[in-house]
């Protein structure tokens, strides 16, 4: 392991967050904090960072860690050697065996994992426990785009790479709102816009900040994307943009797709009615198409998590096939991956369809690997895919799981069944690197303290297929081990010490390495048998690399497919006739919206790791809802209010944003927000568990719902020194704040209630109280040493703004008397002008100092990130800075 | 020639009414003040500090010689009136003399009650208004006696504070609840308690003192549940009556003051009356600042001008050194009103507002008073702060950045 000394440089490494995979420079300060910054040697990002690899240091703390193991003792879970701990998860694994055979079995792994855990977890699994049914949250997140790729391409590649990003003349991106979830790719993109002319078009039912910066937007149904790219191909067959040298030689099963698709879109009428957009909008796009030849269309969750998300992978792949616009620079379909290291949990087969590195199930392939690893017993088919898998723990088939580095309790579909499933299970593990979240909730029975991001060391590959190190750079803390480890001592346990006498991350490494190679004889995409022979030295010091990179190579390979040399049978790639589009589930007079799911900008999947930055908790800190206006009103919703979203299966309680960006018809909710920090916001609760019929990836996008306006007496928000949770709030939400605990909440208890409550909360020799009962406000503070103890805001109006100003005393060391009295009226003190909600999270500047500075004659994003710097460092609030802009220049027009 | 005008009183609403006159119509009228203190006016609101030590009578004196010289004024201090015959339309003095008018105004302001109680004619009894209770009080505190006020009003609270300042030690015995009952409500009084026992004076409440007690000088007081309590002073602040004898005597109007239209005079024309001896409307200031309204509607009625009275939004202001309390309007919420309050007893802090159909009717602010001014302009212009309701209380620097 890599021995850490405090007074060393900074350590390269990469961020733990989405696929984009950017080099951080890490500079620990020898307290268990860092300093961050991007790493100007990654060829990911260059030295840039988004927000959230930003704010990296503000999750360093130890707060809420798992630091060594836990067994189940009746209702709570006690401390635990980590012997004790490990002999129960061998044992019991090993008698749920021996009663009820391997596959009741099963494994739920994470693309936040190293790809080092992954082959481990997979190993074990699949080599010598003997089941199949280890899945991952990627099945979330990319399992449709792998489907795609193999059925089209014969493997899970990315033709691709970033520089097609860099010199495409047309970039489509699909179902992608890559300014807040792929914030440096997304910068790369806009920089070609502007020094390159490069043109980008957004296809999305939301008018997002990616479609901001479009030169054309799309804003297309659900479930439209299929059509729009049918109507695509025909329109590029009709107009001879076709490459019919490079579908003759290199493809097969062109003129079937062809005809499948001028049944579903045969004219540009056609197209836009069945994508719901307009005829201009569908024409000028495909002309678009047509006349560049340099077009890398990139794709994300829009198109994955879709039950016809194989079909929608394939519709956009055809168009390149079709053109030959793969494997040259420029031209490409490119798949943004959602997790950091989604890609190496794909690599090394961690996934129920796959077996490993790249292989499948065929005798010949389980012979191989079962040659490879002198495995006992391993699993011969495909096993049950996530949602799939927890079915089958609901129904009892599936006795034992190990839960590693994921949330599922949240972020499945249909979340609260399966979570009550988790319930059922005989031996529930759990190895994480927190002490609490809805898994671990949900009954676990053993929880396993894993390395976290700055502890633990291994590779990770990014959305181009690229290995990078992710380096330690602290101390492990606790008893806390890399997860690699822990699955090999549960497997030494279990009697298969000989397979698994790892002694470090690059023994597993080159372990993984060498499967990849072996007997490839590139038949598989994947081989990395270039590295398997790493010394440990090498390995550490291991520059990012694109795979293949094959034994006798040094250099990896950046584009596939260029020449063909598809990895089918055939060597051709496959033209798939997709079926007629439609969205599976049915909206009906009870749930006549859609409701889609997605990310925000500065929160990162259940919060476990960015809910404990106060920066980046500024941005949007309550779980939410948004619908169109001309939706809201006739339903009473209003903008700052709350709705109760329901779908068959679940109901959340949500504060409403009325905003045209949204579609009619439509609903958009994050998916961040759990049990552990909000009450009644489990998003994942409401979604329809329907799954693609080829990836298994559940339709998280387009679930029939309802929305119906709620009411609350009043709401506020509570900052304390200790975490706070007032029974009395009816929902609420955690916001991470400096020093202390933030919570915002909603009430229907009388203002007295409240006045009682912070009484209760101990002596009132240093108490200040402002009420004004009239208009249902109450708030109250305490001090102690010159700070703010606790900090209660009882209204009944949306405080946002004193919470801001609010959280910034709360965060002062030593409160001045004017600070003080200013506390209690919600406002800032300063003579300066209020923070406002915080748009640029890198630099923390509040929307009211942006106008301040526009006003002062900041007209361009560039003005502004000269005052301010907002926007001059990860760019992605440069969309808003707009907005700003021109709405002072409305303003002004007025 | 000039109409002689004639005020008896020679304290603040008389001198304001001769600035007032003075300034609109020099030499229309020939002013002679009648004053019974044998000094100068002076500002009897800085008793306290005089008696703190802080000022001496002098530098509170309200005008030099000169000014009333300069005015023409005839200054007759010194000179009890004893009596105002209508029919001669003479005012006479206990000199035997006697001043003719042709207006004549009534500015005899008030008195201090002594309580009637047994013993309240001893030695040591004193009351607090004027320079001469001063001189008296001072010696007293000046050898460290002990020293009982009886009263937790406004002028009970300024002479204990004076007192404690001068030496004495100091009880302070209240009969109500809570201090400054007709000006604060029960948080403020709480907040006020506590910053004024910790200048170092007892502060006791629901204390009805029953008798005094001594055999020609105090020695103790009584109090209503048995207590005694041992005094070499004692000082009744617990009220004042006006100055109204003269005037009803000559047979003019008087209930609990001397009764006086919008226009200051009374029900005998060409006799008004100003400040703590009148009662306009029902009402009976006990506050210099009606006093100076009327003084100066006063004046332009008698300059020939049509300004009318309609009463005063009261307010006050404690004067003690460190102890900031403001009152003005109504400061207790009544049927329709709306109370705004904010507390930081840490900071010795405790505001309230009351709003009135969208407008300040009241505040009552205690350890910061900055915002008084502002409050009484909101309450005296009736101006909608609806819009700045939130930042109110929080001060006029907060709201108008908020409007801004």
């Amino acid at each position: 392991m890599q021995r850490v000394d405090p007074r060393s440089a900074s350590v390269a490494t990469v961020c733990p967050y989405c696929g984009v995979g950017c080099g951080v420079l890490a500079t620990p300060d020898g307290c268990g904090g860092a300093a961050v910054a991007g790493d100007p040697d990654h060829p990911a990002n260059h030295g840039r960072l988004c927000s959230k690899g930003s704010a990296l240091h503000e999750t360093l703390s130890l707060d809420g860690r798992l630091l060594h193991p836990m067994l189940r003792a009746g209702e709570t879970l006690r401390r635990a050697t980590w012997d004790a701990a490990l002999d129960h998860v061998a044992q019991g694994f090993a008698r749920i065996i021996d009663t009820h055979g391997p596959q009741a079995v099963a494994f739920y792994l994470s693309g936040q994992l190293l790809t080092e855990d992954y082959y481990a977890a997979n190993k074990l699994i699949k080599g010598f426990i003997g089941s199949p049914n280890v899945d991952t949250n990627s099945r979330l997140c990319m399992a449709s785009t792998v489907a795609g790729h193999k059925r089209a391409l014969g493997a899970d590649v990315v033709p691709g790479c970033y520089e097609d990003l860099d010199c495409a003349d047309l970039i489509v991106l699909v179902g992608s709102n890559a300014a807040w979830c792929h914030p440096i790719l997304f910068q790369r993109m806009l920089r070609n816009k502007q020094e390159r002319g490069a043109r980008i078009v957004v296809i999305d039912p939301r008018r997002t900040a990616t479609a901001e910066e479009a030169d054309l937007f799309l804003p297309i149904a659900p479930g439209g994307d299929v059509a729009l790219f049918c109507g695509l191909l025909v329109h590029l067959v009709a107009n001879g943009a076709t490459c019919d040298d490079y579908i003759a030689q290199h493809t097969e099963g062109f003129t079937q797709a062809l005809a499948a698709a001028r049944e579903i879109a045969p004219t540009i009428a056609a197209t836009a009615a069945a994508a719901g957009l307009r005829e201009g909008d569908v024409a000028a796009f495909f002309e678009l198409v047509a006349t560049t030849p340099k077009t890398v269309t990139a794709f994300s969750q829009g198109v994955n998590q879709s039950a016809q998300g194989t079909d929608k992978v394939d519709a956009i792949i055809h168009c390149h096939l079709a053109t030959g616009r793969i494997g040259a620079p420029g031209a490409a379909p490119f798949s943004l991956t959602g997790q950091p290291n989604a890609m190496g949990g794909r690599e090394v087969g961690g996934l129920a369809n796959q077996l490993a590195a790249h292989m499948g199930f065929s005798s010949a392939e389980v012979d191989r690997v079962r040659r490879f690893w002198s495995a006992p017993r391993v699993a011969t088919h495909e096993g049950l895919k996530a949602v799939q898998m927890f079915e089958a723990i609901a129904r009892g088939e599936i006795k034992a799981l190990w839960v590693m580095g994921t949330n599922p309790a949240v972020s499945l579909p249909r979340a609260d069944d399966a979570r009550a499933a988790l319930a059922k299970l005989d031996l529930f593990v759990v190895s994480d690197n927190v002490l609490s979240n809805d898994t671990i909730n949900a009954g676990a029975h053993v929880l396993l303290p894993a390395q976290a991001w700055g502890e633990k060391s291994g590779t990770v590959t990014n959305s181009e297929r690229r290995i990078s190190r992710q380096r330690a750079f602290l101390p492990s803390p606790g008893e806390a081990k890399p997860d690699w480890r822990i699955v090999s001592d549960v497997a030494t346990r279990m009697g298969f010490c000989d397979a698994f006498r790892f002694q470090s991350a690059a023994d597993v490494f080159r372990e993984h390495a060498a499967l990849s190679a072996f007997e490839n004889d590139g038949s598989r995409s994947f081989d990395i048998g270039g590295l398997a022979t790493l010394s440990d030295e090498a390995y550490d010091a291991l520059h990012p690399t694109l795979w293949p990179i094959r034994a006798g190579e040094t250099k990896g390979r950046a584009r596939f497919f260029g020449e063909g040399g598809y990895f089918t049978a055939n060597g051709k790639a496959r033209f798939i006739a997709p079926e007629p589009p439609s969205l599976k589930a049915a909206t009906t007079a009870a749930f006549p919206f859609r409701l889609n799911t997605g990310r925000i900008r500065d929160q990162w999947h259940t919060m476990t790791r960015t809910g404990k930055s106060p920066r980046l908790a500024r941005h949007s800190p309550f779980p939410f809802v948004e619908i169109h206006p001309a939706d809201a009103a006739p339903l009473g919703l209003v903008d700052g209010g709350f709705a109760c979203v329901s779908s068959r299966h679940a109901e959340c309680l949500l504060a409403v944003s009325v905003t045209d960006r949204q579609r009619r018809g439509q609903l958009f909710a994050p998916i961040h927000w759990s049990d552990e920090t909000a009450s009644f916001a489990r998003v994942g609760s409401l979604v329809a568990a329907i799954v693609d019929p080829h990836s298994g990836q559940p339709e998280a996008k387009a679930t029939p719902a309802r929305i119906d306006a709620v009411t609350f007496k009043s709401r506020g928000f509570l900052l304390s020194r200790a975490p706070l949770r007032p029974m009395i709030a009816a929902l609420g939400t955690k916001v991470a704040v400096a020093g202390g605990h933030g919570l915002l909440f909603a009430s229907d208890t009388a203002l007295a209630s409240w006045r009682d409550y912070a009484a209760s909360l101990g002596d009132e020799a240093d108490v200040a109280e402002y009420l004004d009962e009239a208009r249902g406000i109450y708030r109250a503070a305490r001090f102690r040493d010159q700070r703010v103890d606790f900090c209660l805001f009882i209204g009944t109006e949306d405080a946002r703004g004193a919470f801001d100003a609010a959280t910034t005393l709360f965060e002062t060391e030593r409160l001045g008397l004017e600070q003080r009295k200013a506390l209690l009226s919600g406002r800032s003190p300063d003579g300066a002008a209020q923070d406002g909600p915080i748009v640029c999270a890198c630099f923390g500047v509040g929307a009211a100092a942006i106008d301040a500075a526009i006003a002062k004659g900041a007209h361009s994003v560039a003005a502004i990130g000269e005052t301010l710097r907002a926007g001059a460092n990860c760019g992605s609030c440069i969309p808003e800075l707009k907005r700003a802009i021109a709405a002072a220049r409305a303003c002004c027009e007025e | 020639m000039s109409e002689p005008l004639v005020i008896i009183g020679n304290g603040m609403a008389a001198a304001r009414l001769v600035d007032e006159l003075s300034k609109r119509a020099l030499g229309r009228y020939a002013i002679a003040v009648i004053g019974e203190e044998p000094r100068l006016a002076y500002n009897r609101v800085l008793l306290s500090s005089v008696l703190a030590g802080d000022a001496d009578m002098a530098e509170i004196e309200l005008r030099p010689a000169s000014w009333w010289r300069d005015r023409g004024v005839t200054l007759l201090y010194g000179a009890k009136a004893h009596a105002i015959d209508l029919a001669t339309r003479r005012v006479s003095l206990e000199s035997g003399e006697s001043v003719g008018f042709s207006k004549l105004v009534l500015a005899t302001g008030s008195r201090a009650l002594r309580l009637p109680l047994p013993g309240a004619q001893l030695q040591g009894v004193h009351v607090f208004r004027d320079g001469a209770d001063v001189d008296a009080l001072k010696r007293l505190a000046a050898q460290r006696k002990k020293i009982i006020v009886i009263g937790g009003g406004l002028l009970g609270l300024e002479a204990a504070y004076g007192l404690v300042k001068s030496g004495a030690e100091v009880s302070l015995a209240h009969v109500t609840d809570r201090l400054m009952e007709r000006q604060l409500d029960k948080d403020a009084a709480e907040l006020l308690k506590r910053i004024i026992e910790s200048k170092g004076i007892d502060v006791l409440l629901e204390a009805r003192t029953t008798r005094i007690l001594g055999d020609d000088r105090v020695s103790a007081i009584e109090l209503a549940d048995g207590r005694r309590l041992a005094a070499d002073g004692v000082v009744f602040a617990a009220g004042i009556a006006p100055n109204m004898e003269l005037a009803r005597d000559a047979g003019v109007s008087t209930q609990r003051g001397i009764v006086i239209d919008d226009h200051m005079e009374t029900n005998i024309a060409d006799i008004f009356a100003i400040g703590e001896c009148a009662q306009h409307r029902g009402v009976c200031y006990g506050l210099v600042e009606p006093a100076y309204d009327q003084a100066r509607v006063l004046a332009a009625r008698l300059c020939g001008e049509s300004d009318i009275y309609e009463g005063s939004i009261v307010s006050t202001n404690l004067k003690v050194s460190g102890v900031n309390v403001f009152s003005a309007g109504e400061f207790m919420e009544s049927d329709g009103a709306e109370t705004i309050s904010w507390r930081d007893f840490g900071l010795g802090l405790y505001k309230k507002l009351i709003i009135e159909d969208g407008r300040l009717a009241g505040a009552v602010l205690v350890g910061d008073t900055s915002a008084a001014l502002w409050c009484i302009e909101l309450i005296r212009t009736r101006a909608d702060v609806t819009q700045w309701r939130d930042a109110l209380i929080f001060g006029r620097a907060l709201c108008e950045r908020k409007a801004a």
